[in-house]
């Protein structure tokens, strides 16, 4: 009598469970699966910063669409690894995301260094590829769907010096000579090829041409060197560690010259901003986002003063004027894409991104043929009255002004370099 | 301005003025930067050329000691190597633990080559990692009262950023070979080097001395850190860049030779700069290995090995 009863209760329980488990996939097939968007990142390394300043953009970005209910119904998830800053890894993790993880979509980390060594395997499974922040990197490839969200045009190379020559021409005296300096690494090699075609276009002489490797600890030599042979202009390419180098060592010596600066990646961030303070005054360089221009981009302001608010936990650039807004731009690019095409199809979202004119926090966004910006829009700027190492001048406009493009220029650039420093 | 034939990408100048101030500046810049050198490679001269402890880690030990100096210099506007000489002692007390361990985990089993190297490799990459955690990755620098200032005297340049660490430095390696070779302890440290075995029959105990010994390279880690956020800004992986230099130093100068880490340093550093001023930057890396290289073609054990 028990094992009868005992029996009966256990057939009643699994019954239960059945119904209940059936019920619950019911449930989970009613959910659409999750949208996987992968990507490799810098989160350690050199480029780490920069990496996570992007991915606080991007993260801010899948809220704001899952909060909306997702694209095409689907939730946004985000599978990502840390690259390293090491262009080593990148292939790796592309093939996990894709063979492993089963992403939906992929998109680049930061910076020309490791989406190059993505692109050929972008290229054989033919995926669609929105970058963020390389330099010229389809030159070689040709990839028609290749996509790169800065602003440096259809001639990335040379759209992105053009500021700085276009400035130096508006002096009068017009100079007819120059120093170019850079690292030797990728970006400044491309820099300073787009500062070399203007070289030549504009009729300069050139009196000094040199790199130097990565890990150089004293800048003063280089300097001095370039004093000695007396430029006009000194073009400089570098990376944030050298370009403090370089900064520093030209107020030690007194460089003079008319104009210093040009492509030097970390002026554009709070940690050089502050750590530099007085001795950024009369440097011309390129930035990307400027206070002064606050009312020509309503909307990013908006998202700046969300991206401030994580920043500061994250310990990464306290800012964000420079690449979190394009970060978020390119994502905004993607997802309309993706509604309007309805659906992954890589043909058609490619296809569809060609033709296409993208309303984003940076601006209203065209691509060439060659996947970049139609039209540049890199700033050149020139830094002045700055005092102390605050941060918080640099929230608000009066230290920068505007020297090109003409659009968005705010005043004339002061020359020569030792004057415009006081 | 012309384009030459073999490279489209550069162009042609006309050489510079060498001047006497330009000698001079190169001179001036290189012998600083040297003592920048001799400061990251004493700790490495005496665990590895001294104590044969492939302390590979050590730019990982420079790098926290910048970022202590970094923090307190942040918060309480201290000056980062008056921050560093006071830290100091809790590096040595670290040096101690880490010693401890790599003895008796991989020397005392014969197993220091191989697994020992393994075990700094380790140290260096969770030090790095754990400073990302806490500190984040975005560069770091510290601001003192004279790194902004350059004093010129006659046409040269004294930047006080590279004198300062330059002045400390040459004060730190000058009493470490004193104390090395002035003290019991410091002679006990050479005969370590030079045969365990001998040292153990006169009643010292060669573990209890080779532990303080790398005690005392890991604290020069601090100072050493100091120099570095004051000469440039600093992020977490920054030290994997000084792990090249500080053993090319090391084996340059004379294995366990203080002397001749800072003579090894400060060639290095002339020829850099020089390299830098008069040639071009990028063969400065060239120049200073080829340099180590003819060194050791004619003088295996380095400038002062013995």
């Amino acid at each position: 009598m028990l094992v009868k009863t005992v029996v009966t209760t256990l057939r009643r329980a699994l019954g239960a469970l059945f119904i209940g488990l059936a019920l619950t996939g019911a449930a989970f097939a009613q959910q659409p699966p999750t949208l996987k968007i992968g990507f490799g990142m810098s989160l350690t390394g050199p480029l780490a910063g920069n990496g996570k300043a992007a991915l606080i953009a991007m993260e801010i970005w899948r809220e704001d669409v899952n909060a909306k209910g997702g694209i095409l119904g689907r939730k946004v998830e985000f599978v990502y690894y840390d690259d390293q800053t090491n262009p080593s890894t990148v292939p790796g993790i592309y093939t996990k995301l894709l063979d492993v993880d089963k992403v939906d979509l992929v998109v680049s980390g930061y910076g020309t260094a490791v989406i190059a060594p993505a692109m050929p395997l972008m290229m054989q499974r033919n995926l669609t590829f929105m970058t963020l922040f390389g330099l010229n990197v389809n030159s070689k490839f040709n990839y028609d769907r290749y996509f790169q969200i800065m602003p440096a045009g259809p001639e990335p190379a040379v759209g992105w010096t053009r500021g700085f020559f276009d400035a130096a021409m508006t002096l009068n005296p017009k100079p007819k000579t120059i120093a170019l300096v850079g690292a030797d690494a990728e970006y400044p090699h491309l820099a300073l090829e787009g500062a070399r075609t203007h070289v030549q276009r504009l009729g300069l002489k050139v009196v000094y041409d040199k790199s130097y490797p990565p890990n150089t600890v004293d800048y003063s030599p280089i300097v001095r060197a370039i004093q000695a042979s007396n430029p006009d202009l000194v073009y400089v390419a570098s990376y944030p560690p050298d370009s403090a180098g370089m900064v520093r060592a030209a107020n030690e010596i007194g460089l003079k010259t008319r104009m210093f600066g040009g492509g030097m990646v970390g002026p554009q961030f709070a940690a050089l901003k502050t750590q530099l303070g007085p001795l950024l005054n009369g440097v011309v360089n390129y930035e990307l986002y400027a206070p002064e221009l606050s009312g020509k981009f309503p909307f990013l302001d908006k998202f700046i003063a969300r991206y401030q608010e994580r920043a500061a936990a994250a310990g990464v650039d306290p800012l964000g004027f420079y690449l979190p807004p394009y970060a978020y731009a390119m994502m905004q690019v993607l997802d309309q894409a993706i509604v309007a095409t309805g659906g992954l199809d890589q043909t058609k979202l490619a296809d569809y991104i060609h033709k296409s004119s993208f309303d984003t926090y940076v601006g209203k966004v065209n691509f060439a043929k060659n996947g970049e910006w139609a039209v540049p829009r890199v700033m050149m700027v020139q830094f002045h009255g700055i005092s102390g190492n605050g941060v918080d001048q640099w929230k608000k406009p009066g230290v920068l002004t505007v020297l090109e493009p003409n659009a968005y220029k705010t005043g004339p650039v002061v020359a020569p370099f030792q004057d415009a420093r006081k | 301005m012309r384009q030459p034939a073999g490279d489209p990408r550069r162009f042609r100048f006309d050489p510079m003025e060498i001047t006497p101030a330009l000698i001079l500046n190169a001179v001036i810049a290189g012998l600083l930067i040297g003592g920048f050198y001799a400061a990251v490679s004493v700790g490495v001269s005496i665990s590895f050329g001294m104590l044969d402890v492939v302390n590979i880690a050590h730019p990982a030990f420079i790098l926290v000691g910048s970022y202590i100096a970094y923090i307190v210099n942040d918060r309480f506007g201290f000056d980062p190597i008056l921050v560093s000489l006071v830290v100091s002692p809790l590096f040595f007390a670290l040096g101690l633990g880490i010693y401890r361990v790599y003895y008796v985990c991989f020397e005392r089993r014969g197993q220091e080559s191989l697994r020992g190297l393994a075990f700094f490799f380790g140290i260096l990459f969770i030090t790095e990692v754990a400073l990302v955690l806490i500190f984040g990755v975005d560069y770091r620098t510290a601001s003192t009262a004279y790194t902004d200032t350059t004093l010129r005297l006659g046409g040269i340049d004294f930047p006080l950023r590279l004198v300062v660490p330059f002045a400390v430095s040459m004060a730190m390696v000058a009493g470490l070979q004193v104390f090395f070779t002035h003290t019991f302890f410091g002679r006990a440290v050479l005969a370590v080097a030079q045969d365990q075995l001998a040292l153990r029959l006169m009643g010292v105990d060669p573990v209890r001395i080779k532990g303080l010994a790398f005690a005392l390279s890991i604290a020069t880690a601090s100072v050493a850190g100091a120099f570095l956020i004051v000469i440039q800004p600093v992020q977490p992986s920054i030290g994997r860049e000084y792990i090249g230099l500080v053993f090319a130093v090391c084996v340059l100068g004379g294995m366990g030779s203080i002397w001749g880490t800072l003579i090894g340093a400060l060639v290095l550093g002339v020829a850099e700069s020089f390299t830098s001023t008069f040639v071009g930057p990028s063969w400065a890396p060239a120049v200073s290995f080829g340099l180590l290289l003819a060194t050791l073609a004619f003088r295996p054990s380095g400038i002062l090995g013995r």
